[in-house]
């Protein structure tokens, strides 16, 4: 294993603030202001302060802070840094250069959101974004990224398990897989006027997968709203399985009783499969999975990939007796 | 256009220093921005240097190449004759984009993932056994190689004119070889490699013509 040497123009983790204390202190500032201004004692300056930064329950910001708890999945790794994690992004729908998506996908309308649900459900429709998550209720974790393109990432996304929501909707036992749809936009995304894949963008997942305790919806990362560049408003967070398998902004889900289309199995079927879980032993038809590049530290950085990305404690029963070379 | 005394004097003196700077600027650049890299300071590689470079190093190889067979159409429709003087040279500069660019595949990537010259050798042969898109790559950078040595002066010499100019006929299946690579290499469909093999196309599609048209046989157009 590559063990990144710590370069001297490198600041060591200790000295960075930590973004709660910089935050802290800016309210510090803030609440100082007020107090000059209205001269009110510390201790009533003190409970404004604490009602500003209770969110109202189930609202969603537009930007900014995302209230949330935090929980135990976490990664030995340091995080991917922000700049790297909002700034090196696949999202073809906004261009196939790595930088297209955090300079083009501002143009996308996040606000208001809907999502349509289709399929065997009992319930059906079209749902407001803030009627599918519940904003008050929102969970950080910690995840690995493991991109096909054999780099990766460590991630701290904001928001919640897919099966709670998905289990809203009161799924029928005809419901054996669950598919997911990407908006199309040709005005707002501009990477959708070439035919690169063919649009819309679709994922899914089979239905023990999408209830399984690690596949996660997320809202945000790093505490705050998603950006646009990766997957505003929300978008689904599948660790164990390639990247593109993480579809981003998501406008339909249909619970469907067939293996569904995936966006890339379709684009080239012998490259990527149905399943795409990580596995280190099944080489891309055109490169090697067995190791990655590490994203955003060392340059040099490489690590060996794990299977199913490291996450095999959660997920390996699932495919018990299956050949994850053949269903790659 | 050469009965121009500026075009005639700038020709004479410029021409070939120009032409090597030019060809020299995006490798130049490279270098600086891993310069900067190292140095800890802002730079153009993105967050994945490794890629950035593999990706310029290839496209560069490529334009250059493409550059160099433009070099005999764009004499022919401008009459500009000492353009020729610096074909050489812009073949040979995409010679050398395409050794850094295999280099910096096998340093940056087959070295640092396997450790050892021996295992990044290995990895070597295997990728060109096994992912087309290398395979191809390989093979076009391979036709380049006899090309390169004999640009020379002396070795053109010894090989006499006609016989070289067979030799450099390579080229052409060459440079269609390197747009397959970057065509079997891009995911999803993509118009970068589209565009190389148009110009590539029209490049080709210049010299068939060019070779129909001429009624009595030329030089060029013999067999070799």
């Amino acid at each position: 294993m590559f063990i990144p040497k710590q370069r001297p123009w490198q600041s060591p983790e200790a000295d960075v603030t930590p973004k709660g204390l910089y935050l802290n202190r800016r309210k510090i500032i803030a609440s100082g202001g007020a107090l000059a201004l209205t001269g009110l004692s510390a201790c009533e300056a003190q409970s404004d302060q604490d009602s500003a930064a209770s969110m109202p329950t189930g609202s969603r910001p537009a930007s900014g802070e995302l209230a949330h708890r935090t929980t135990d999945y976490q990664v030995a790794d340091p995080l991917t840094p922000y700049p790297a994690v909002t700034g090196y992004n696949n999202f073809y729908e906004f261009g196939i250069g790595k930088d297209d998506p955090a300079r083009y996908a501002s143009a996308l309308t996040t606000d208001p959101w809907s999502i349509e649900v289709e399929g065997h459900a009992a319930r059906t429709g079209r749902f407001a974004l803030e009627d599918v998550v519940d904003f008050s209720n929102l969970e950080e974790r910690i995840y690995r990224l493991r991109c096909v393109e054999a780099w990766s990432m460590v991630i701290p996304w904001i928001g919640v398990s897919l099966a709670s929501v998905l289990a809203s909707f009161e799924p029928t036992s005809d419901a054996r897989y669950v598919q997911f749809v990407t908006d199309l936009d040709r005005d707002e995304m501009r990477g959708t006027r070439f035919p690169v894949l063919n649009w819309p963008y679709v994922e899914g997942l089979r239905m023990d997968e999408a209830m399984n305790e690690l596949a996660f919806l997320a809202v945000g990362l790093y505490g705050e709203v998603l950006p646009n560049q990766n997957g505003a408003p929300i978008r689904l967070v599948v660790p164990w399985k390639y990247g593109y398998k993480s579809i981003k902004s998501i406008v339909k889900i249909r619970f469907v009783s067939e293996e569904p289309e995936t966006s890339w199995n379709r684009s080239a079927p012998h490259e990527y499969g149905f399943y795409s879980n990580v596995n280190p032993n099944r080489a891309h038809p055109r490169w090697s999975q067995r190791s990655e590049r590490v994203i955003g530290g060392n340059v040099f950085a490489r690590r060996d990939t794990e299977m199913f990305n490291g996450y095999s404690e959660q997920v390996a029963h699932m495919y018990a007796g299956m050949d994850l070379i053949e269903n790659h | 256009m050469a009965r121009n005394p500026l075009l005639r004097t700038v020709s004479r003196h410029f021409l070939k220093p120009l032409t090597f700077w030019l060809l020299a600027l995006p490798g130049l650049w490279l270098g600086w921005q891993w310069a900067m890299l190292l140095n800890g300071q802002a730079h153009g590689l993105g967050f994945n240097p490794i890629e950035t470079t593999h990706r310029f190093l290839g496209d560069t190889a490529i334009r250059v190449l493409l550059i160099s067979l433009a070099v005999t159409p764009v004499r022919d429709l401008t009459k500009w004759g000492p353009i020729m003087m610096v074909r050489r040279r812009i073949g040979l500069a995409a010679f050398w984009y395409a050794l850094l660019h295999i280099l910096a595949y096998l340093g940056l990537d087959l070295f640092i993932e396997a450790g050892t010259v021996t295992g990044a050798l290995a990895g070597l042969w295997r990728d060109v056994t096994d992912r087309i898109y290398i395979t191809l790559g390989m093979s076009a950078f391979v036709l380049l190689i006899p090309l390169a040595i004999t640009s020379f002066n002396r070795m053109q010499r010894w090989l006499g004119a006609r016989r070289w100019q067979g030799l450099h006929r390579i080229v052409y299946p060459l440079a269609i070889l390197a747009v397959l690579h970057h065509g079997f290499m891009v995911k999803g469909f993509q118009l970068a490699p589209w565009i190389h093999g148009a110009i590539l196309a029209a490049l080709l599609a210049y010299r068939l013509v060019g070779i129909k048209a001429r009624k009595t046989p030329h030089p060029s157009a013999s067999k070799s």
